[in-house]
């Protein structure tokens, strides 16, 4: 591994707060797998004590934690090279790399033995997986290699509903491999998009991301096809009884307004020529990439609003839609 | 006999500047207090999953 990242030794003057550990968690990232993580528990319609949910829900959120020390131990040098990234614990020099790497491995063991002895091996298999997905698969091989990064490592963001259906029931059926199918085909347009307009970033640190390889054009076309292809996988739910009218609703008009903003654009500028007046503000765009920038926050808001719809349909417990495949759920 | 007077230049009292805690003495002492509220939290955890998990067959045991 010639570009392992703990050789990094940027020293601050200011000691590591307790903030800075919790910064290593990704708690952004943290509270999205909690939150995909829960409507996978809820919409398994197990009976399972509450404390026991609760657990596997920490369990997920400790695991992805984890993921992100792991992720920013190994990546200090791509992420002193970034605006977005420059500021966080490793490469600003706030905490050492060996122990953003101690930190990781500890609560990884941690998160998955509990989630073993106290709720399911088979979620705590999953969560395994998971970790060693990102942390390995992700960041260590696919994120430097190949522009297909976020494409197959965008797997291991789509578990957590997975992994909290398996702790609830005890067993994986399609509908929770429905879940995982939104997220998965959800990644493309979303990161691509941010991709559009902080390419000069990426360039910058070497990683292969989509419109540093193939170009702004090609990015914008394959953000499209994405497209055409996760908002037909959204309305499914409504179709194997796992989701119902208020779900297809929703899924139907928010999907509509997500291809329009994806076929926007397909015909935009966005990303073709970088924007000197960026640096520092990275998420202030020029009226070309504009469209890219409301893809990016709509996805985010697309993906939440399905997920929560079915949460509150779980709980409320509202009859599904349709439900074509009898013993999906 | 009385006392001598203090010079005129110096101020009778000074106002005294309260010492500023270590900032890597005050970062240490929040990391300690979180990673014993962690720990603290996990015990708790396991102790009450304890219970949950046996609860139900704790009583089924022979007397």
């Amino acid at each position: 591994m010639a570009t392992m990242t703990s050789a990094i030794t940027v020293e601050s003057d200011s000691p590591a707060r307790w903030q800075d550990y919790l910064q290593l968690l990704k708690p952004r990232v943290m509270s999205l797998v909690v939150f995909t993580g829960a409507t996978g528990l809820v919409c398994a319609q197990a009976p399972i004590h509450p404390l026991l949910g609760a657990v596997a829900i920490l369990c997920i959120a400790v695991g992805a934690g984890a993921s992100g020390a792991l992720n920013m131990w190994y990546d200090a040098d791509i992420d002193a090279k970034m605006r977005r990234t420059r500021g966080r614990p490793v490469p600003a020099g706030r905490i050492k790399g060996a122990e953003a790497l101690s930190m990781g491995v500890i609560l990884s063991l941690l998160s998955v033995m509990f989630m073993g002895v106290a709720v399911s091996w088979l979620a705590a298999g999953l969560l395994a997986f998971t970790i060693f997905f990102y942390a390995v698969v992700y960041t260590m091989w696919l994120k430097r290699w190949t522009a297909q990064n976020i494409v197959i490592g965008g797997l291991a963001g789509a578990l957590p509903p997975v992994i909290g259906w398996a702790a609830a029931a005890g067993e994986v059926p399609l509908n929770a491999w429905l879940l995982c199918a939104i997220i998965f085909m959800w990644t493309p347009a979303h990161f691509w998009s941010l991709a559009l307009y902080s390419s000069d970033d990426y360039e910058k640190a070497g990683v292969p991301m989509m419109p540093v390889v193939a170009g702004a054009a090609s990015t914008r076309r394959q953000i499209f096809v994405y497209s055409l292809l996760f908002v037909p996988i959204c309305l499914v739910p409504a179709f194997t009884g796992l989701g119902g009218l208020g779900y297809l609703a929703v899924a139907g008009a928010g999907g509509l307004v997500f291809l329009i903003l994806a076929w926007r654009v397909m015909l935009s500028q966005a990303g073709d020529s970088a924007d000197p007046r960026l640096d520092g503000r990275l998420y202030d765009v020029r009226a070309g990439a504009r469209d890219a920038r409301n893809l990016f926050a709509f996805s985010i808001l697309y993906l939440t609003l399905i997920f929560a719809t079915l949460l509150v349909e779980a709980v409320l417990g509202l009859p599904a839609f349709l439900n074509l495949i009898p013993g999906a759920v | 006999m009385s006392e001598p007077d203090a010079p005129q230049d110096i101020p009778a009292e000074t106002p005294s500047i309260p010492p500023q805690p270590d900032p890597m003495f005050k970062a240490r002492r929040g990391r300690n207090i979180a990673l014993a509220l962690g720990l603290i939290t996990f015990a708790i955890l396991v102790f009450l999953v304890t219970v949950v998990r046996l609860g139900a067959n704790v009583l089924d045991r022979p007397f």
